[in-house]
């Protein structure tokens, strides 16, 4: 599994990884992010895709 | 294989991590211009402008990225029959793949006055640095240009408690978002306090007599402006002299094929602000695009082109998106909306506050642009992978029942 983090301090709702992995990185009304935790390694692609595209790079992954 | 990569900045960093993620494992060199490891930008005209970020807080993460870089030496040359990218400091690099991803230097003003102290463009990390301790002594700032950065810096400098005058020669600012919402923009740096002259351009600048420091400039209409300190921002002039006589395609960018291939070399592909690829919201006319996340895409994608036969190579298919920060308001943009002949309104929060609309040429929507509305833009990025008529996308968007709200009135 891989692990996800994203540093609340720097995410502006860019909403790149929404649009890259939408059932991973959610907006929620007020704009605010939410995203799944733990995430199969069979993912790695979207998420290091996700990383890279973050415009505030406030998304990190673990393992 | 030895991958050579010529460009430091988000661009050519997301090229080289791409090229390692995607399993090269030969030498791997990365040329930059300017002394420092790569650098986001974005928040040298915001946050570090406005005190909330420090220089060091703009470093992009290079983890332990397996690169030799060669920094602080421009290339001047290119010989493709070689395969040699010459540099500055009198060095040579052999490659046998090469990305070019050397981007944009700030567009300077050459006339009369150019020269006297206290006179900024904002680029690099330096320009930021010089123009934030100018900033902190102005009483009046002068920022010549109202596009992207322009906007931000009179913005960052309002809320520093500084005067400013906003000149451009364009009927409204950030003209990249299209015309019909020109005068919103212009309405909102108003009330925020700018005195904002749209029609004149920039004639010269001029010092106290026996000064050499920046008093104010005069207009093309006439007119004069006061001003301690200046900010040209007249866009952007590409860094892409040292490839004059290579052979290379230049448009003035240097022209490529979908897959960021250049057209006259297949060992050869470009990223980020100088690569002219055909895009099909322009009719598949080569478009050059000026914004980080295309610079971050056209990286990651050519790091992993560069690493396979052309044939196998992957065309970049996402339309652009960009956005700009000031005062209150998130303004973020798909797609091509300067290209619009109008806009129409398809969302809108009961305040006002938050919209969405549609930017469309003839019957076919090349763009959206949505102020404070991040959730709404991510389903419209997906809506609009294809270019497609407004009406398809009103019926999708009518399927929709999670907008901000239905439009009523007129455009705000």
């Amino acid at each position: 599994m891989i692990k996800v983090h994203i540093d609340l301090n720097l995410c502006q709702s860019h909403g790149e990884c929404v649009a890259i992995a939408p059932d991973l990185f959610q907006l929620d009304e007020n704009d605010f992010i939410s995203w799944q935790e733990e995430v199969d390694d069979s993912r790695r692609a979207d998420l290091e895709a996700a990383v890279n595209t973050c415009p505030m790079t406030a998304i990190r992954i673990e393992g | 294989m030895r991958l050579v990569i010529v460009g430091a900045s988000l661009s050519g960093l997301r090229a080289a991590q791409a090229a390692r993620r995607a399993g090269h494992e030969g030498e791997l060199i990365v040329i930059g211009a300017e002394p420092h490891l790569p650098y986001t930008r974005p928040p040298l005209s915001k946050e570090l402008l406005q005190g909330k970020q420090e220089i060091e807080d703009s470093a992009l993460p290079v983890d332990e990225l397996d690169v030799q870089w060669r920094l602080g030496t421009e290339a001047t040359g290119l010989d493709r029959t070689r395969r040699r990218v010459r540099l500055q400091d009198g060095g040579e690099e052999h490659y046998d793949r090469l990305i070019i991803a050397t981007g944009c230097r700030a567009r300077r003003f050459d006339g009369p006055g150019a020269h006297l102290d206290g006179v900024h463009t904002l680029r690099t990390l330096e320009d930021a640095v010089a123009l934030r301790a100018a900033l902190a002594s102005t009483r009046r700032l002068l920022v010549v240009g109202a596009g992207f950065i322009g906007c931000e810096v009179a913005a960052s400098a309002r809320s520093l408690g500084v005067e400013v005058t906003m000149v451009d020669i364009a009927s409204h600012p950030l003209v990249p978002f299209g015309p019909a919402l020109g005068k919103r923009w212009a309405q909102m740096h108003r009330d925020h306090g700018v005195e904002l002259r749209l029609g004149p351009g920039l004639e010269a600048l001029y010092g106290d007599t026996g000064s050499e420091r920046v008093a104010g400039a005069r207009l093309s209409d006439g007119t004069s402006v006061e001003a301690d300190t200046v900010l040209i921002a007249l866009g952007a002039t590409l860094n892409t002299e040292w490839l004059t006589g290579s052979g290379l395609e230049l448009d003035p960018g240097v022209a490529c094929d979908p897959t960021l291939t250049s057209t006259r070399d297949p060992e050869i592909l470009a990223a980020g602000d100088i690569a002219s690829v055909p895009a099909a919201l322009a009719g598949g006319a080569r478009v050059r695009v000026e914004h980080w996340t295309t610079a971050a895409e056209h990286g990651q994608l050519a790091g992993r082109n560069a690493l396979v036969a052309h044939d196998e190579r992957t065309a970049h298919t996402a339309p652009p998106y960009f956005w700009t920060d000031q005062y209150d308001a998130k303004i973020q943009a798909l797609g091509c909306p300067a290209l619009a002949e109008h806009s129409e309104l398809l969302e809108l929060s009961p305040d006002g506050g938050r919209f969405v609309a549609a930017c469309v040429q003839g019957r076919l929507v090349v763009g959206v642009v949505a102020v404070n509305a991040a959730r709404r833009l991510a389903w419209y990025r997906r809506a609009l992978q294809t270019p497609r008529p407004l009406t398809e996308l009103k019926e999708a968007l009518a399927q929709e029942d999670a907008t901000l709200g239905s439009p009523v009135g007129a455009m705000p």
